[in-house]
């Protein structure tokens, strides 16, 4: 972060500008130990996803022929069925819950709050026929939705993406909807359309900007959801193919057929997914309190 | 009211056809037809023979026919056959019909039971240690995939006392306690996540019904704090905590699919995973459907108990 010039010039010397930052960070840490504690987990996920390459001490895929080592000074968190490092696949892994996760989420949360805004901002038929479109999607369980999807489309990094994304997309509309409803009537959009000002303008840049609190909100809470939904479906065998280290295939078969033998397998990477999701549930709550006004203290 | 739940239900009549439709069209991109599949494992495939399984599948039809077929077939209450077990889809699911509502029905109660008392002590406390606490151990209920909180339990009942219950289904006719303590992890590991998302509905609602009037009021009036929570605040605050029970009452199935599988149950959600990776589309397709009827069902039973439960609230106007 780069410090403003002018800022500078307006602090005297015995109030340095890093000081101020350092105790605005430590004001929100103090009012809100959970979300801090939801940052942490984040910038810990993030760290691991960019520097896999560097944290990694194994190769996560080449097999060898120290299987199921306990945890120890070779195999940090242990090896698997095939020799592999485990502490080297999960941080690996932590690459595909992260792509897959924000990927599908942004995907989905783009095209639901398009959808939400043109179904909230035009109305009438449109927004009728949007919102039944909407119910159907709704009608599945998350989970049996995204199966049958990934199921149709086959197992496929793209394919898990796009089945976790189509559903975030109902959810996102109804957010960006209920809130353009609201805007729309304000008096600043009337006077803004009386000034000649044509529809799309209105709609993208002077109502868009106002729904990104609760979609924020909402974008953060499916994160966690996503990477949910791609551990549950590898776990199956039908997200994320082989050979990405995916935490929720890691869990499949084998870690079933040798979890007596080796726990160590069934531990580590169902801990990495709930550490992960933990994190954005947490600072999914937390913005949720500082962006939404009327849920404040709930 | 009337002229309501008719409004509703064809809205819900809308919403599964408009879902007829998806899952149709769906299972038609999946790769390969029945055919293929079927002839797969012979690994020869006789143009003529495929021929007339096509004819008697009806997959030679054009796509409207057999949706139309299909639509036909649903409504009278034919599901169609399974491939993989040769017999009527139906005579299959009858079965395990059991199995999934008594896990479901089992995992609603932990979820209540542990859900709505910590959700009021979480909103009675609130910013005290122990509402973080609890909010802690809520958000950990959402994080963790129910699978692995099932193998986790398993592992460490292993480990810790040598035993787990059978890990093959006995019928609740055939030795009810077996039964009921071989369904109690799987139905704690799935109850445990709709719990959290019950004390967060709870919790928020009781912190919004204990800032009223009415309830200062009996503060003033002197009344034990017991009464004034669980009676007056309780009461009013329970309406949203209904609604989400049932909405994931039906719901809870999403999270049955990936916990039957693990504790090798035969339920309807753990056949649904069974029919995707046989790849028998046309039970897929069923069960979709009939999964879908149950949800939107359930909405609309949760929507209309709610006009009726709350007199607040005018019918008429959604």
């Amino acid at each position: 972060m780069a410090t403003i010039p002018a800022f500078d010039l307006a602090i005297p010397e015995s109030l340095p500008a890093a000081r101020s930052r350092r105790s605005a960070l430590w004001h929100f840490v103090r009012k809100n130990p959970l979300g801090a504690l939801g940052g942490v987990l984040m910038v810990a996920l993030v760290v691991a996803a960019l520097g896999a390459d560097v944290l990694a001490t194994h190769n996560p895929v080449r097999t060898s022929t120290h299987v199921l080592v306990p945890p120890g000074a070779e195999f940090w968190l242990g090896s698997d069925n095939l020799g592999r490092d485990l502490y080297s696949r999960i941080v690996h892994g932590s690459r595909i819950s992260l792509a897959v996760g924000i990927a599908s989420t942004l995907l989905g949360g783009v095209l639901g709050g398009l959808l939400g805004l043109l179904s909230g901002y035009v109305g009438g038929r449109t927004d009728l026929l949007l919102q039944r479109v909407m119910d159907v999607m709704q009608a599945l369980p998350i989970l049996v939705l995204a199966l049958v999807l990934a199921a149709a489309l086959g197992p496929s990094l793209t394919n898990t993406i796009f089945a976790i994304s189509v559903v975030i997309v109902p959810r996102a509309a109804r957010v960006v909807r209920a809130s353009v409803l609201s805007i729309r009537e304000f008096v600043y959009v009337e006077s803004a359309r009386a000034l000649g000002v044509g529809h799309a303008r209105v709609a993208f840049r002077h109502i868009l900007p106002n729904t990104f609190g609760p979609f924020i909100v909402l974008v953060t809470a499916q994160l966690g959801g996503a990477i949910l939904v791609e551990a549950a479906l590898s776990f199956l065998g039908l997200g994320v193919p082989e050979p990405y280290p995916s935490w929720g295939r890691m869990l499949s078969i084998a870690a079933a057929e040798y979890a007596h033998k080796a726990p160590w397998l069934v531990i580590y990477p169902g801990l990495a997914i709930s550490l992960a999701v933990f994190g954005t549930n947490l600072l999914g709550d937390a913005l949720r309190d500082s962006l939404d006004p009327r849920l404040r203290g709930s | 009211m009337r002229t309501y739940v008719a409004k509703r239900l064809a809205i819900a009549g809308v919403t599964l056809l408009g879902m007829s439709l998806l899952l149709f069209v769906l299972m038609r991109l999946a790769p390969g037809n029945i055919t293929d599949i079927i002839f797969e494992s012979a690994g020869y495939v006789d143009e003529a023979d495929r021929h007339r399984l096509e004819a008697e599948l009806g997959i030679d039809k054009p796509l409207v026919v057999q949706y139309g077929r299909w639509l036909g077939d649903l409504v009278r209450g034919e599901l169609g056959k399974s491939y993989r077990y040769d017999l009527p889809a139906w005579e299959v699911i009858k079965p395990r019909l059991p199995v999934t509502l008594e896990l479901a029905v089992l995992a609603m109660g932990f979820s209540v039971l542990l859900g709505v008392p910590f959700g009021v002590i979480s909103a009675v406390r609130r910013g005290r240690p122990l509402d973080y606490a609890l909010r802690v151990v809520s958000l950990a209920g959402l994080s963790m995939p129910a699978f692995w909180l099932a193998m986790v339990i398993i592992l460490t009942l292993v480990r810790s006392v040598g035993w787990i219950p059978s890990m093959t289904y006995v019928s609740p006719f055939d030795d009810l306690r077996a039964n009921l303590v071989q369904f109690l992890l799987p139905a704690l590991a799935v109850g445990y996540r709709s719990s959290a998302l019950i004390m967060r509905i709870t919790r928020s609602t009781m912190l919004e019904v204990l800032r009223e009037d009415y309830i200062r009021t009996a503060w003033a009036k002197g009344q034990r704090e017991a009464l004034v929570v669980w009676r007056h605040a309780l009461k009013n605050a329970s309406l949203p905590v209904v609604t989400l029970i049932g909405i994931e009452f039906a719901f809870l199935i999403g999270g049955l699919v990936v916990t039957e599988t693990v504790f090798n149950l035969p339920g309807v959600a753990r056949y649904l995973v069974d029919a995707i990776q046989f790849r028998d589309y046309p039970i897929v397709q069923n069960l979709a459907m009939l999964i879908a009827v149950v949800v939107v069902l359930a909405n609309l039973a949760v929507d209309v108990l709610y006009t009726w439960l709350d007199p607040r609230i005018k019918y008429g106007s959604a």
